[in-house]
């Protein structure tokens, strides 16, 4: 009974939240909505006993990416945003197109589930259980390559990002590591030889 | 008795707000990058809840994926969008048209 009543009352704040991201005029609200659909979300899948995910939800969307879209909303100018968003000539066709594709899928869902199981309801594990040692158990035998090129991927955006935002200001002074290595010493040590000098 | 589908019901919920919002936002691009982590999020519901009830844990593995996926997409999103914005000083996905002979 509680857990029918912790999935209704995070569902329907789940749901209000996702409505929030999408009709909300000011990006900021829209960001905010946003990261309340993750710790929604995080709560939903903590009742699914994937508690190792629903922790990285919040630390890594709400922690890192969410604090990265506020960061670029409130780079740009919020006035002319809101501007360009206040109209939308095609909210009809988006409500049908919505409409369509949340029949199909509630079709599949709730009539043609075929081979679903869908009276067994799982028993809850014991609780020595460690979602996290699972998880790791496979990730790190079974799919330890793919879990390698997640790793690469990252570097990946990682010089992407810094890449694309990097820029060049002129007149700035700097070193010039290569030529600072490849120096030899007949470029700057210069021997003299000279006569001693005496006070006789 | 919360079953399967209760779960897919409120990923097919998730998912077509995301829909409309992608109709509704179009021309607003952070917002577009809004509305495709929502659906993600809706995918991910999906893979949890099978998860679950197949009691297999593979399917959390593929969460963990899209999450990074995910991740390294909104930053690089996000890097072109700051680009644009420098250059361009809008990101109205409608005033893109430079391309256009």
């Amino acid at each position: 009974m509680a857990e029918q009543i912790i999935f209704y009352a995070f569902s329907c704040l789940l749901i209000i939240a996702a409505l929030g991201v999408v009709v909300s005029r000011n990006p900021i609200n829209a960001v905010m909505s946003l990261v309340l659909c993750f710790v929604t979300s995080a709560a939903i899948w903590l009742l699914l006993e994937a508690e190792f995910l629903a922790m990285i939800l919040v630390l890594v969307y709400v922690g890192a990416v969410m604090v990265l879209f506020v960061f670029v909303v409130m780079m740009q100018d919020i006035e002319s945003a809101t501007l360009s968003a206040r109209f939308a000539p095609n909210v009809w066709p988006g409500l049908v197109v919505g409409a369509i594709s949340l029949a199909e899928l509630l079709v599949v869902v709730w009539v043609r589930r075929e081979g679903l199981p869908i009276a067994a309801v799982p028993e809850p594990h014991p609780a020595d259980y460690s979602n996290t040692l699972e998880l790791g158990k496979i990730l790190y035998t079974q799919y330890v390559y793919a879990f390698e090129l997640a790793a690469f991927l990252l570097l990946l955006a990682i010089v992407a990002a810094i890449v694309l935002t990097m820029r060049e200001r002129p007149g700035l002074k700097k070193q010039n590591i290569s030529q600072q290595v490849s120096v030899r010493k007949e470029d700057r040590v210069r021997v003299v030889k000279m006569e001693p000098e005496s006070d006789a | 008795m919360i079953t399967l589908s209760h779960y897919l019901t409120l990923s097919a919920v998730l998912f077509s707000i995301s829909i409309v919002g992608i109709f509704i936002n179009r021309k607003n691009m952070i917002l577009l990058l809004m509305c495709i982590e929502l659906m993600l999020l809706a995918v991910n519901f999906n893979f949890i809840a099978f998860s679950r009830y197949l009691d297999d844990t593979a399917g959390q593995v593929f969460v963990f994926f899209i999450l990074t996926v995910a991740a390294a997409e909104t930053a690089i999103g996000l890097a072109i969008l700051v680009v644009l914005f420098r250059t361009r000083h809008s990101i109205s996905v409608s005033k893109m048209s430079s391309m256009k002979g």
